[in-house]
């Protein structure tokens, strides 16, 4: 009975491991053609990542700050809001982090926690800013967002050369941040923190909250079809602004986290992507919070076999780029084989209609 | 009559969407005749044509002109086979003149530049040719209706069209534009155009054309010599309802009042009053039907008590209480369920599984949800409980609404905005165009709720389910009541009529009935 909806669902899945494979053989055929090495330089990509202990730590430790812009991203995306924000979230939440770390002083359990929270708020509250400008004034959220993520950035430059920055330090950086702030490392070897933990634990309660609470269903009806949700007596307006502060919460939490997890002072000279990187995540995962693991491990998988690769062969990590850029190219293309779903659907309609008229 | 020019042989188009819009179609017009194409909204005319000119792909059949096989795998390829297409919707650029429009494409040239008077001559040649006037040099956003359809007819014929499809061609026209167009239409046959017609406005078949094919639900019922067949022929082949739906329904037992309209008047976004102090009001346990032409302010009457629309003038009580500034939250807790025209805008989500649509209504009701979590042991068994009990053919409540049948779709819609056991509900278009199994079910489920003591507004365009289901009765015309009648199976459809065009209207005194 069920047959129907599974070879839809198992076509979608196996669609979106086509456009994977279809990038990575892109890629191959790349380093083929331009590497003096490619034998060598295919390994390091593919393999490098768990040729050590410490590489596969790296992989991990990019995950963590992709979970929460990929979850942050998913969230927003879910309530048909096109909102990019996350990545000014996730830079407003670092910055904000920084402040709370070099700025306070607290106890070493508490200083942290106050620290991500803090910049979880931020979030929240530049993440509805392009929310509030499509309720109110119908300006589309995607220009919107893209444009005030470079609004914040200078801003937080502003206040970074004003507010937290370290005279002493020869770069534009904050000061120190104080032992009391930093993130338990949790893996010796490697320099996973607590932050995975944090981000394990964000995981579930997204998953939990858009799929098992009132709230993601509403969210969740909003998005897929507006005039269905105010016909239902739902509150359009609050649960997008709802949704966008959740969202932005979680990038600026991610920004937070990364911040206090990884550096020893705030030194983002630009806009560090995370954000971007969230949006291919939530791609990837079709805005399905449980599957936002496995697509922040794959980008983190990439990233990180691109640079061991490109340090230890002649091509460049930038070849990533492109395999990214296929891989949602294809994932997003709606005719990416839709000769076969349409085919899948015709059939299935064909056999409904027939039994149908057995039926009869 | 000539002999076939062209054949399309077991059509079969499946929508990405699941929709069977094509079934099996078989279709052939002779050399020189005009071949009317008739059927209901959604019967599936459109999809065909759409196939033949090359605009849609079939999954399963095949195409013959003058024999030969061809597949048409766009417009362009069509155009080239002497098959031309005027569309419903104009495809003209309104800032170009008639010339201009008329060369699209395959423009004169001079050297490097548009060849303007050789297009113009083109153009006044053609129109000479076929005594359609039109004046070449004109904006086409300057010309008419009737002559943009006369410029559209002119461009397919100056590509070579020999088939020529005009999909509802009257549909925007004056009666004496209408009647030139016939003129026109007749005169290409005589030149040996063969034409297809898409209409459903009978009279216009029976005197424009040689013979007709039927559509309905996907299927060609058959094909018939015009003059063989009445317009009453014709309308029960379209709509195949030989057997007008009966309902068994008790006797009215109205009870208190429920619904109290009050001189509502609203002005539309284009500044027209499309209604005007209507007034009127509805009872525990009858069903009160409002009838008219579309478009003369049923749409305003359901949006305003629904809550969709703000009042702007007058006032709607539900239960004794004015709905003015209140959300549709809170008009849905006073125990109000709308069933909406367009199950596809406002009915569902239809990405969405049935189970997520179901409950759409309830979803925050404690009986569903503790202040955190859901709780989905009780979603799922009122969704299964759902399937059941409104007969929703579906493979399991987690199939996406979307893979479902319009019947089905509407069933849906149906039973979650029924289950609550509302104390009035808004039933706006409940079964248009879905199949008569469906059509009969939700009749029946409506009588059953009229019973228990649901007060029902009823809007339907169809005057069999109007006069069937109403116990009292309102006729709406521009915006106004035009009518009202206390017992609803006294009318005739022939009288209703009448009023339904502003031929008649009752007395002030009358209407005023419609308040009690």
């Amino acid at each position: 009975m069920i047959k129907k909806l599974d070879r839809l669902r198992k076509f979608e899945m196996l669609r979106t491991l086509a456009a994977v494979g279809l990038a990575l053989a892109i890629a191959f055929i790349l380093i083929l053609l331009t590497s003096e090495q490619p034998i060598q330089a295919i390994r390091a990509f593919a393999l490098g990542p768990i040729s050590k202990f410490r590489y596969f730590g790296n992989v991990i430790e990019l995950m963590i700050p992709l979970l929460f812009t990929g979850l942050a991203v998913s969230v927003m995306f879910s309530a048909n809001q096109f909102n990019l924000i996350s990545e000014g979230a996730f830079f407003v939440g670092a910055l904000g982090s920084s402040w709370i770390a070099t700025n306070f002083l607290l106890p070493a359990g508490i200083h942290p926690v106050v620290g991500i929270l803090v910049a979880g708020m931020i979030g929240a509250v530049v993440a509805v800013i392009p929310a509030l400008l499509k309720l109110k004034w119908n300006a589309d959220v995607l220009v919107s967002s893209l444009m005030l993520n470079y609004i914040l950035m200078f801003l937080g430059f502003y206040f970074l050369n004003y507010h937290l920055r370290d005279p002493n330090a020869g770069d534009m950086a904050s000061f120190k941040f104080p032992a009391s702030a930093k993130l338990l490392r949790i893996l010796p070897g490697t320099r996973v923190h607590i932050g995975l933990i944090v981000a394990i634990l964000a995981v579930i309660l997204v998953y939990l909250l858009m799929f098992k609470t009132r709230w993601g269903y509403e969210i969740r009806m909003v998005g897929k079809n507006e005039s269905f949700a105010r016909y239902s007596g739902m509150n359009v307006f609050r649960v997008i602004v709802v949704s966008q502060m959740v969202g932005g919460f979680l990038a600026g939490l991610g920004g937070g986290i990364e911040m206090l997890g990884m550096y020893t002072r705030f030194k983002y000279k630009t806009l560090p992507g995370f954000g971007w990187d969230g949006v291919i995540v939530a791609i990837l995962a079709k805005n399905n919070p449980a599957l936002v693991p496995v697509g922040a491990f794959f980008l983190a998988y990439l990233r990180i076999g691109a640079d061991i690769m490109s340090r230890s062969t002649d091509v460049s990590s930038q070849l990533v780029g492109i395999i990214q850029g296929v891989v949602i190219i294809l994932v997003a293309a709606e005719h990416f084989m839709s000769k076969r779903k349409n085919r899948i659907i015709y059939e299935e309609s064909m056999a409904d209609l027939s039994a149908a008229k057995e039926a009869k | 009559m000539g002999k076939e020019v062209l054949a399309m042989k077991g059509i079969t188009k499946v929508y990405p969407n699941g929709i069977v819009a094509n079934k099996d179609i078989s279709f052939s017009i002779d050399e020189g005749e005009i071949h009317a194409l008739v059927g209901e909204n959604g019967a599936g005319k459109s999809t065909l044509m759409k196939i033949l000119f090359g605009l849609e792909k079939a999954q399963e059949g095949k195409v013959f002109l003058r024999e030969q096989e061809v597949i048409f795998t766009n417009p362009q390829h069509a155009i080239e086979h002497g098959v031309g297409m005027v569309h419903q919707h104009f495809m003209l650029v309104p800032s170009l003149t008639v010339a201009e429009n008329m060369v699209l494409g395959v423009e004169p040239k001079k050297g490097l530049r548009f060849d303007t008077k050789t297009a113009e001559e083109q153009t006044a040649n053609l129109s000479k040719q076929y005594s359609f006037e039109v004046d070449p040099a004109a904006k086409v956003s300057d010309i008419s209706v009737g002559t943009k359809q006369k410029v559209e007819i002119l461009k397919a014929l100056f590509r070579g069209a020999k088939i020529l499809i005009l999909d509802e061609p009257t549909a925007v026209l004056t009666p004496q534009e209408t009647k030139e167009l016939f003129k026109q239409l007749k005169f290409l046959k005589e030149k040996g155009h063969t034409i297809i017609f898409i209409s459903h406005k009978l009279n216009e078949v029976k005197e424009l054309c040689d013979r007709l094919t039927v559509m309905r639900r996907g299927t060609t019922i058959g094909t018939y010599q015009v003059s063989e067949v009445s317009e009453e022929d014709i309308s029960r082949l379209m709509v195949g309802r030989d057997v007008i739906l009966k309902v068994n329904k008790k006797p009215v037992a109205p009870g208190k009042n429920i619904l109290n309209v009050k001189g509502i008047t609203y002005v539309n976004e284009f500044g027209k009053n499309s209604l005007k102090n209507v007034s009127f009001n509805l009872r525990e346990g009858e069903i009160l039907g409002i009838a008219g032409v579309e478009g003369n302010g049923q749409r305003e009457i359901v949006d305003l008590v629904t809550g969709l629309q703000k009042i702007q003038h007058g006032d709607v009580e539900i239960k004794g209480e004015s709905i003015r500034g209140k959300s549709i939250r809170d008009i849905r807790d006073l125990g109000t369920s709308h069933v909406p025209e367009d199950r596809m805008v406002y009915g569902v989500a239809e990405t969405e599984s049935v189970k997520a649509n179901v409950m759409s209504y309830k979803y925050s009701d404690s009986k569903y949800t503790n202040k955190v979590m859901q709780n989905s042991k009780e979603i799922n068994a009122l969704a299964d409980r759902l399937v059941v009990d409104y007969l929703i053919k579906c493979n399991n409540a987690d199939q996406p609404v979307k893979m479902l049948s319009g019947g089905n779709i509407q069933k849906v819609v149906v039973a979650r905005e029924f289950f609550v056991e509302p104390d009035f509900i808004i039933c706006d278009q409940p079964t248009r165009g879905i199949d008569v199994g469906a059509i009969e079910f939700i009749r029946k489920e409506l009588v059953a709720l009229r019973e228990k003591g649901t007060a029902v507004l009823l809007n339907s365009a169809d005057l069999n389910e109007v006069l069937e289901l109403s116990d009292r009765l309102i006729v709406m015309h521009e915006g106004e009541i035009a009518a009202f009648f206390e017992d609803a199976s006294k009318i005739t459809e022939e009288e209703l009529g009448l009023y339904m065009l502003g031929l008649k209207k009752q007395s002030a005194e009358e209407i005023g009935r419609a308040v009690q």
